[in-house]
């Protein structure tokens, strides 16, 4: 990076002459105050609060009032933030927005951590001198997750301009006109992006807080913090979650440059709500009844003794909790807990990221590719952060247009007006429309197969010696030649795949891709979504799927089977869980909400969610990350790992008795298998740093939130796991940056905190972004290209192929159960392409009967004229479908008629 | 021998002095209103409740004895759902009524908190509520805060403009 010297209050400072004059300040630790300048979003000038004044040269007394946000940093620049003029016109720029402040923050959700507040006491601002009157709105009500309270409002844009233009949404806009602009939607209504959640964090003041926050009220300065991990998808994003009381409050984004960024996902938001759900799992349960904890450990020992043992893991546990049942079971007695098909299919995807040269890009790379192809994947509601990633992928090609023209790439406006509509190249083939098809170059959409020939056809058009796909349209020839010469006129190609389709080959195909272009020498990256949070940890671990738990239990004599944080029911079909769980004698789970698992088991012992546990997540890049315990509960619950231990201990197995605590566990993993060598390195070890304060320095009502049970207060909890301290105090020392509880810098108590963190203002953190990546791309060139092209789908008459159509609310098993997101989910219905639907003889909203395997259900009907034919879509992960594995072949009728032998009509 | 005679004068002397012991607890010390003592949680000068549970009081605290709970009424006014004063913690400093920005928390001239047992000090909203305004009988916070209530809609408060018709056309 070239170096510029400039002078600020005359001291020489060096900075990037690449950045604005606010940024590089911020970056150097002054406190500059603004307002409609966002590190993701830009400049555009418009809060004139970040004035500053620039002098001509050493000569120059005089100088002029500049906005340091729209000023190049360039080499020389003279300016001073502490001139008397300026400092005055700050503090006037305050006065004015201040001057329609409604004079409520006692009752403000974001009073504590209001970057207006902020700003306020920073300039020095204090008394309202304006004496005429204030204006006011009427607020909008926009759904269970958001708030709106417009009086507070200080027209500063940046809500209109992330939503509409960093996130894509439509239904959020600026009207009327003068100082009465009004942020909202044109009429009542929830707000339709799934990044909305944002608006809380991007507002400035309270105009959107979160509405799921306001059911139990915490300032900041009262949450004990912990850094945590996102459970809701695969991508791993870094949130801080807050407790107070005993009780999870709430979750805000936790920035990790290299992953989420700034920005959060609603699910990954707002379903935090899960850990307080009414199913949950609080104290241990012996045959249905609730049990005390020694109970419970005297009935797993004595089950333990009576004969062999299988554990069953999960995706969403964390790789200690897995390791822990692997150990207690034995390696060769423990299972994936998948699907065998999803088990497959993820497994397929490891072993391309790790044989091949591709390598699994980070979020941040994903944001700076030039040209992608989608195969397959609905990202928006897969994995969301990927798509507001691609969003912004799409920004990369035609900058160039504006670099070309010496505009900086932080001079918003100035880009946008440049770039007009024009887009980078951004293909989507997936099965249906997705919601990022607005901004694609080309969409198609087919069945998995026809996808995955697309696929292959674009690798062999990259790469002539890739295996030819034979018999293809001349249509698709055309269209996958054009999206081969995009991938390959680009600096960063990627190609983005999953496993949403079910179908090996859609995997495959991505694969090809990506090795072609890597073939031609073409940096290419390729990337993965992954269907949970440790799904990726969970393939590393080699562990079988659940058929071959099934097929353990009939061919030997397994007395007990242990499932550990795992829904059987929407793993496998009924039939073929019920016929495991009756070839054991004994079924304990551990698991954190009631299910139809925990409803068949002998002993339930309550697990600890993200919130009272500490573990590792790999997300799908391969980067491992740790989440640390945010509050200790006062029921039962513990980590899954820590009640494995000691009933193991209690037991008398020998096996577990090495490790104590998270740092000999993680240690011990890093020993048996060798893929987790660098596990031990993902964060400090407890040893390492000394105590980390959970609590901020003004957390109130110590010695009174428990007097009422006793005036005698009780030592704080210890954590035996982690630095972190449930306490306010803290060692001396910096706080490495997996560990950070939680932003706060002295005169910044908004989440814009995190300026104080960053090496430069968007960059990294401090001492690296947290995570350690345990797969790299082989360096040698055994790779062989895939030859198993599927043939062309050919739709079956009377038959339709189910396949899943993913939701952001609903398809993930545990968002599902908090309260707020509860309130979106989609009903269950069948998706039909309108010009097959007449031939059963359906309308839009009217019922149809469906017959999946031998099971036959009724549903409400949705036209999309986007499925394909001989298609149709179910909703993913939405009860009673849950355990059906798609896709599947499935027999349509209309209400009233009856399934005839060779299908409908 | 002199000096047992001087005592004794010094002492018959003191039998017709003015009296300066106070029969406490027969007899009541005069405190000012502005003396710190025990807490109350008061009203507004319409009967309701002037706690906003704004936890301003509680984060004032030098030893957080304050805790409280943060609700709200269906239309939206909120109001502490619990309130706990810690008094054997309390130093009496007055930061919290101080740091209210309702008038709510007040210190008033009562300091006969004497307790057997500790856990009685531990006072709720129940034994911190009085029924009137306290010191400052006019404040209503409702009237000047821009959010709406019950009884208060947008631009009903003090200096406020009617609400913006977003659907007007005029300029």
């Amino acid at each position: 990076m070239t170096v510029a010297t400039i002078f600020i209050d005359n001291a020489p400072r060096e900075v990037n002459p690449k950045q604005n004059l606010l940024h590089v300040c911020l970056s150097l630790g002054y406190d500059l105050p603004y307002f409609c300048w966002h590190p993701a979003l830009g400049s555009v000038g418009a809060c004139r609060q970040c004035a500053v004044k620039q002098f001509r040269n050493e000569q120059d007394a005089t100088g002029k009032i500049v906005m340091a946000c729209m000023t190049p940093a360039a080499e020389g620049t003279r300016i001073s933030i502490a001139d008397p003029e300026v400092v005055a016109f700050r503090a006037g720029v305050i006065q004015g927005l201040m001057q329609n402040h409604p004079h409520d923050c006692p009752v403000c959700d974001e009073g504590g951590e209001c970057h207006l507040q902020d700003m306020t006491v920073m300039t020095g601002h204090r008394q309202r001198v304006y004496s005429f009157g204030k204006r006011t709105f009427r607020n909008q009500y926009l759904g269970p997750l958001v708030n709106h309270e417009m009086n507070r409002c200080i027209q500063c844009q940046r809500c209109v301009r992330f939503y509409r233009e960093y996130a894509g949404g439509h239904d959020l806009n600026a009207f009327h006109l003068r100082d009465s602009i009004f942020y909202g939607r044109h009429e009542d209504g929830v707000l339709e992006s799934e990044f909305s959640g944002n608006l809380v964090e991007i507002c400035p003041t309270g105009v959107f807080t979160d509405a799921t926050l306001k059911h139990h009220y915490s300032r900041k300065w009262d949450l004990q913090m912990a850094p945590s991990i996102c459970v809701h998808c695969g991508l791993g994003c870094n949130i801080t979650a807050g407790e107070r009381y005993g009780t999870l409050r709430r979750v805000v984004n936790r920035y990790n440059h290299e992953v989420n960024g700034y920005f959060l996902c609603d699910r990954g938001r707002f379903g935090y709500e899960f850990v307080e759900s009414s199913l949950r799992i609080r104290h241990p349960l012996v045959d249905g009844k609730p049990a005390t904890r020694s109970e419970a450990l005297e009935r797993f020992g004595a089950v333990l003794r009576k004969g062999a043992v299988i554990g069953v893991g999960s995706p969403r546990a964390s790789l200690e909790s897995n390791f822990a049942l692997r150990a207690l079971a034995g390696p060769d007695h423990f299972f994936a807990g998948v699907p065998d098909e999803e088990s497959r299919l993820i497994s397929a995807m490891v072993r391309i990221l790790r044989d091949g040269p591709a390598r699994s890009p980070s979020l941040d790379e994903v944001e700076h590719s030039d040209a992608v192809f989608v195969l397959g994947e609905d990202l928006t509601n897969v994995a969301p952060i990927m798509a507001l990633r691609l969003r912004q992928s799409v920004r990369q090609a035609p900058m160039r247009l504006a670099a070309g023209l010496h505009i900086p790439e932080w001079l918003d406006h100035a880009v946008r007006e440049t770039v007009q509509d024009a887009k980078g190249p951004l293909f989507i083939a997936s099965p249906y429309a997705t919601k990022l098809d607005d901004i694609a170059t080309a969409t198609y959409h087919a069945s998995p197969d026809d996808l995955a020939r697309l696929g292959f056809a674009i690798a062999h058009a990259i790469d002539a010696t890739a295996p030819e796909v034979i018999a293809l349209s001349p249509e698709l020839e055309t269209m996958a030649a054009k999206i081969a010469a995009a991938l390959r006129g680009a600096q960063h190609p990627l190609v983005v795949a999953g496993a949403s389709c079910r179908n090996r080959g859609v995997i495959e195909a991505a694969g090809q891709i990506a090795w072609a272009l890597c073939k031609v020498g073409s940096p290419a990256s390729l990337s993965f979504t992954m269907p949970e949070c440790n799904s990726f940890g969970l393939a590393l671990m080699e562990a079988p799927p659940l058929s071959e738990a099934l097929r353990t239990v009939r061919s030997e004599p397994v007395s007990t089977l242990i499932v550990l944080e795992n829904d059987l029911f929407r793993r496998a079909p009924a039939n073929e869980v019920t016929s495991l769980l009756r070839g054991v004698q004994h079924l304990i789970v551990l698991d954190h909400l009631g299910n139809p698992t925990t409803d068949a088991a002998e002993l339930v012992l309550p697990a600890g969610t993200f919130a009272e546990s500490d573990g590792t997540l790999v997300n799908n890049e391969g980067r491992a990350q740790r989440f640390f315990q945010v509050l200790n509960p006062s029921t039962d619950v513990q980590e899954s790992w820590r009640w494995l231990h000691e009933v193991s201990v209690a037991a008398g197995s020998k096996s577990m008795e090495r490790w104590e605590d998270l740092d000999d566990l993680t240690a011990t993993i890093a020993k048996e298998i060798a893929a987790f060598g660098a596990l031990p390195k993902v964060a400090p070890p407890r040893s390492a740093v000394g105590k980390i304060a959970r609590e901020p320095s003004r957390y109130s009502g110590r010695t009174a939130m428990l007097a009422n049970i006793s005036v005698h207060e009780p030592r704080p909890p210890q954590d035996p796991d982690s630095s972190l301290a449930f306490s306010m105090e803290s060692g001396p020392g910096p706080v490495p940056s997996s560990l950070i509880p939680f932003f706060w810098a002295p005169g910044w108590n908004s989440v814009q905190a995190v300026n104080k963190f960053q090496s430069e203002i968007g960059g990294a953190l401090r001492g690296g972004d947290p995570g350690v990546r345990l797969i790299e791309p082989s360096r040698e060139s055994v790779w062989q290209y895939f030859s198993a092209i599927p043939p062309a789908f050919k739709s079956r008459s009377g038959e339709w192929l189910l396949i899943p159509v993913f939701h952001i609310f609903g398809s993930e098993e545990l968002s599902r159960h908090a309260q707020g997101i509860s309130q979106l989910l989609p009903r269950p219905y069948l998706a039909l392409n309108p010009a097959e639907a007449s031939l059963v003889g359906a309308k839009a909203g009217g019922r149809i009967k469906i017959l999946i395997e031998d099971s036959q259900f009724e549903l409400e009907i949705m036209l999309r004229a986007d499925l394909p034919r001989g298609v149709a879509g179910l909703p993913a992960g939405l009860p009673p479908f849950d355990g059906i594995q798609l896709p599947l072949f499935c027999k349509l009728a209309s209400v009233g008629t009856e399934f005839s032998a060779r299908g409908v009509l | 021998m002199l000096s047992l005679v001087r005592s004794l004068w010094e002492v018959f002397r003191h039998t017709f002095a003015r009296r300066v012991t106070v029969q406490y607890p027969e007899q009541k010390a005069y405190l000012s209103p502005r003396y710190r003592g025990r807490i109350v949680l008061t009203r507004d000068p319409d009967g309701g409740e002037r706690c906003v549970a704004c936890n301003l009081c509680a984060v004032a605290c030098p030893v957080a004895c304050i805790s409280l709970q943060a609700t709200e009424d269906e239309h939206g006014r909120r109001y502490p759902e619990f309130f706990r004063i810690n008094f054997s913690r309390c130093i009496f400093c007055g930061y919290c009524e101080e740091a209210c920005p309702t008038y709510a928390i007040q210190l008033t001239p009562d300091c006969e908190m004497g307790e057997y047992k500790r856990q009685n000090l531990v006072y709720e909203k129940t034994d911190l509520m009085i029924d009137g305004p306290g010191k400052y009988p006019d404040y209503n916070f409702w009237r000047v805060a821009g959010v709406a209530i019950g009884g208060k809609d947008k631009g009903q408060a003090e200096n406020e403009l009617p609400p913006v018709d977003t659907h007007s056309l005029m300029p």
